[in-house]
């Protein structure tokens, strides 16, 4: 009894989550070009998608900033963990503090404050000023996914490493970050992710003429959003769906079922 | 790993002061001059002005309604999921995280849909003889809206540190006599306290300072403080007012981040 | 011996599919210090987490006081358990940590006050009412967790490995602490352990447990002394087991050798196993020995030499304060009533619980 409520009361707000994202797939087939009124079935999108140069570019800058943003971001936060770990408690609860400014901060804070500052540093709005903000904004998800990892760390086997002869940087390759890697991973995917889903910041600072797919969809919103965006999204959201869950059944098969009960 | 590697820590730090410290003192500068470059408070005190503070009021009224809506939602949902002792931790983030790889606008866009006078909602409504719902370009659709977007980061949170309580803390509450509504809300529920403030800083802010989600689901009548913001700056090209209303905005978000230091030292709330 | 308290009867309990106590039965007396003494997995914990009543048994009774508390909630049961990893709360003062079954019971401030006075210097911590327990040393939150599970006035008290997270001299310090405590309450303890010298200190009696079953209950001495088995033989102290025949009622054929010994009732010509403790073989001359050997190993432990001795194709386990240098030849003695004879295990399954420690 309790348990199906519990069951039910799961289900219901996984429908809330995942309905929108139910109609967008249903949308992506619908001949009818009104989000509103279903015209039939059709996989006319899909085809049209990949002749439409328009969205193709924003799709093409979308990805390119989501990588590099989240590539940069994972080296200077991973590095930045490194060097917190040594600092004095104090200067690491400042410079935390900062850090969290980002995440904390209202996004349209965050947004026009930048953009402030690229104008008044005479920056040229385009691909360079939105990488930029998108690295500021990714740094902390790669600090607060290390930092966890690094604070596990056992120092001794880096002293272990050095120990056994090894250099600075060796011992910190091949003993310290194997350790750090899946924090680093997770942070670079979070990164990623959060990048990729961004609006606001990325509205405040792109140039004009440059598109993620992001605010391309904003500019349509007014004049109905081109059903080949559905399409592109359906697609995309599947794609993540099949290698999350190709990654997730990977290891799984290498754990023991479950954890045996306490006896 | 002591002196040697301080300069390692010289990009991030050079970073943050370019692009985080810099430009929130530039917020400053613009929120308290006008376009002369003269000191004034005027772009503060024009929070008072009707429109203004209309928006702000409604801002804040939506924000919290829609966090305390969150939080309803999510705390069961956090502790059925904490209870279910799956070893797939990662899992549970997962289906939370998953739902932002469909873009999100998109997302907030497809509530339209379901949400319209003849929309999937009102069908289903139809068809089981219940009363439509006619919310969509309503400050009901903004909240609904609100909750969509972000009950995941309620959720994480909770989750998060309902399922680092110890078992043996709630069997010896049992034990020492308490029933399970005493041992909630005796032990389950002060010791969630760090997952409840950083849900709630993680719902509230980003709630209170949206112009998007009002674009998308309020039509463009209602006005929220991030639109009047946002069109300051896209529009109106007012940076002055824009920054100084900005600054007020802030006031807010830094009372919300004090709340959560002094309740979440250990950061223990953190949503991964 | 004072009157039963806590009868378990015919308890059997399963996780998924794996049978982890079966058919147990056991009665504990008022005022007894009782250990559950076994290997990890043996069914120890479940046993004690039944009793507190967070684990419901598949089949079987827990009779508390006369009567049936097998479906009884744990928050109604008049048992108070001292948790492994103490379970204290980490969000309360220690004083509110004490006081927390009190408040359930909605006991006067007074009367909760007095308590915790009382039960901080039971414990020895007078003066930290309003310290955090995380601040606390782990010994010390050990404290606070007796004490917090005493003043309920449990007629019993269930204390699941409280000393397994500390070092071994506060460990040592504790056992007489617990002693105490118990004689000064006068209450039933049923304490859960691996560690049989734990067990053998603190305890009035010893339920030996593997794999679901109970393997021997008595008092310390008679556990160490006389173990019904292999099992019980090998799990506390050092001790040689050897095959061995039985010829007769007081004799008994050891690696072709016969020893005089003072168990009867075995049969002629049965199959037994003899456990011998290794202070209890005494080495000789060569021509005053039962057999002779040749030392193989020496090591110096301290209050006595640890020796191995091959004889009659087996490696004796000796410990002797008399030094006998690797290579001597020497004799082996063993008095009789120091040969305790046992039954072979009848079962395979049994056979592996002696192989499997």
């Amino acid at each position: 009894m309790k348990n199906t409520a519990k069951h039910i009361y799961t289900a219901l707000i996984f429908l809330f989550l995942y309905a929108p994202i139910a109609t967008l797939m249903v949308l992506s087939f619908n001949a009818s070009k009104t989000r509103s009124k279903w015209g039939g079935f059709t996989i006319n999108w899909y085809s049209r998608l990949f002749q439409n140069e328009e969205i193709l570019e924003a799709l093409g800058n979308t990805l390119l900033i989501a990588v590099v943003s989240a590539f940069v971001a994972t080296i200077i936060g991973t590095i930045a963990c490194v060097a917190m770990t040594g600092m004095k408690k104090r200067s690491r609860t400042i410079l935390m503090g900062i850090t969290n400014i980002p995440m904390l901060n209202a996004e349209i804070v965050t947004g026009i404050s930048l953009m402030l500052l690229f104008i008044s540093m005479g920056l040229r709005f385009g691909l360079g000023t939105i990488l930029l903000s998108h690295i500021t904004f990714n740094i902390p998800y790669v600090i607060l996914s290390v930092m966890p990892r690094m604070k596990q760390l056992n120092p001794s086997t880096y002293e272990a490493a050095l120990d056994l002869g090894a250099s600075h940087v060796t011992a910190f390759f091949k003993v310290v970050f194997p350790d750090l890697l899946p924090g680093v991973l997770s942070g670079f995917l979070m990164a990623f992710t959060m990048s990729l889903d961004d609006f606001i910041i990325t509205h405040f600072t792109k140039g004009a003429g440059v598109d993620t797919l992001s605010t391309k969809i904003y500019t349509e919103v007014k004049k109905g959003i081109k059903p080949e965006m559905y399409a592109l999204s359906t697609l995309i959201f599947i794609t993540v769906l099949i290698l999350l869950l190709l990654v997730n059944m990977a290891p799984a098969k290498n754990k023991t079922p479950k954890n045996p009960k306490p006896l | 790993m002591t002196s040697k590697n301080k300069w390692l820590s010289s990009p991030y730090i050079l970073w943050s002061v370019m692009f985080i410290i810099i430009p929130l003192g530039m917020i400053f500068y613009y929120g308290l001059t006008d376009k002369t470059g003269a000191f004034t408070l005027e772009n503060i005190t024009a929070i008072a002005t009707a429109e203004h503070a209309k928006a702000l009021w409604l801002s804040l009224l939506l924000s919290i309604i829609s966090t305390v809506i969150c939080f309803l939602l999510a705390y069961p949902l956090a502790m059925i999921l904490s209870n279910m002792k799956v070893n797939q931790h990662s899992f549970i983030i997962l289906i939370f995280i998953l739902p932002m790889w469909m873009n999100f606008l998109l997302r907030t866009l497809a509530w339209q849909t379901l949400l319209e006078k003849n929309g999937v909602i009102n069908s289903i409504l139809n068809f089981l003889h219940l009363p439509g719902m006619n919310i969509i370009n309503t400050p009901y659709a903004i909240i609904l809206g609100m909750v969509y977007n972000f009950l995941p980061f309620m959720v994480l949170p909770l989750y998060n540190v309902l399922s680092k309580i110890d078992e043996n803390v709630l069997d010896a509450s049992r034990d020492l006599g308490a029933g399970s509504v005493h041992t909630f809300f005796r032990i389950i529920l002060p010791l969630s306290i760090p997952g409840i403030i950083s849900g709630i800083t993680m719902v509230f802010v980003p709630a209170l300072t949206t112009f998007v989600i009002s674009t998308l689901l309020g039509g463009s009548k209602i006005l929220l403080i991030g639109n009047v913001i946002e069109q300051e700056f896209t529009q109106a090209s007012n940076w002055h007012l824009g920054s100084g209303l900005s600054i007020v905005l802030m006031i807010f978000i830094i009372l919300n981040m004090i709340a959560s230091a002094i309740f979440d030292k250990e950061g223990e709330g953190s949503m991964l | 011996m004072e009157k039963e308290l806590i009868q378990l009867v015919d308890i059997s309990k399963s996780f998924d599919g794996q049978m982890v106590l079966d058919e147990l039965n056991l009665n504990i007396h008022e005022n007894e210090f009782v250990t559950l003494l076994g290997p990890s997995g043996c069914g120890k914990t479940t046993t004690l987490r039944i009793l507190g009543g967070f684990t419901n048994p598949d089949t079987g009774k827990v009779i508390f006081d006369g009567t049936d508390i097998t479906q009884i909630p744990p928050n109604k049961r008049q048992l108070n358990t001292v948790f492994q990893k103490y379970a204290l709360f980490t969000h309360m003062t220690i004083a509110e940590n004490i006081a927390f079954g009190l408040k359930v019971k909605k006991k006067s401030k007074s009367y909760i006050d007095d308590k915790i006075r009382y039960a901080l210097k039971l414990v020895n911590l007078e003066g930290y009412e309003n310290r955090m327990p995380n601040s606390l040393s782990g010994g010390q939150q050990q404290r606070i967790a007796i004490a917090r599970a005493i003043v309920n006035e449990p007629k019993v008290l269930l204390l699941d490995e409280p000393l397994g997270a500390l070092d071994l001299k506060l460990r040592q310090e504790m056992q007489y602490e617990l002693i105490r405590m118990k004689n000064e309450l006068g209450i039933t303890f049923v304490y859960v352990t691996h560690d049989q010298e734990e067990a053998l200190t603190m305890s009035d009696t010893i339920v030996v447990m593997n794999q679901g079953y109970i393997q021997q209950i008595g008092s310390p001495e008679s556990i160490y002394n006389e173990p019904e088995n292999a099992f019980v033989a090998d799990f506390i102290g050092d001790s040689n087991i050897i095959s061995a025949t039985m010829i007769e009622d007081k004799l008994v054929n050891i690696l072709g050798t016969r020893f005089a010994c003072v168990d009867t009732g075995f049969g002629r010509n049965r199959p037994v196993d003899v456990v011998i403790r290794p202070e209890d073989v005494n080495l000789v001359e060569p021509d005053q020995g039962t057999i002779q050997g040749v030392v193989t190993h020496l090591i110096f432990k301290g209050v006595h030499y640890e020796m191995e001795v091959m004889a009659a194709g087996f490696e004796w386990l000796v410990h002797s304060t008399t030094l006998f240098p690797v290579g001597k030849e020497v004799g082996i003695r063993v008095d009789p009533f120091n040969i305790q004879i046992m039954n072979k295990p009848e079962s395979e399954d049994e056979e592996a619980v002696a192989i499997d420690i």
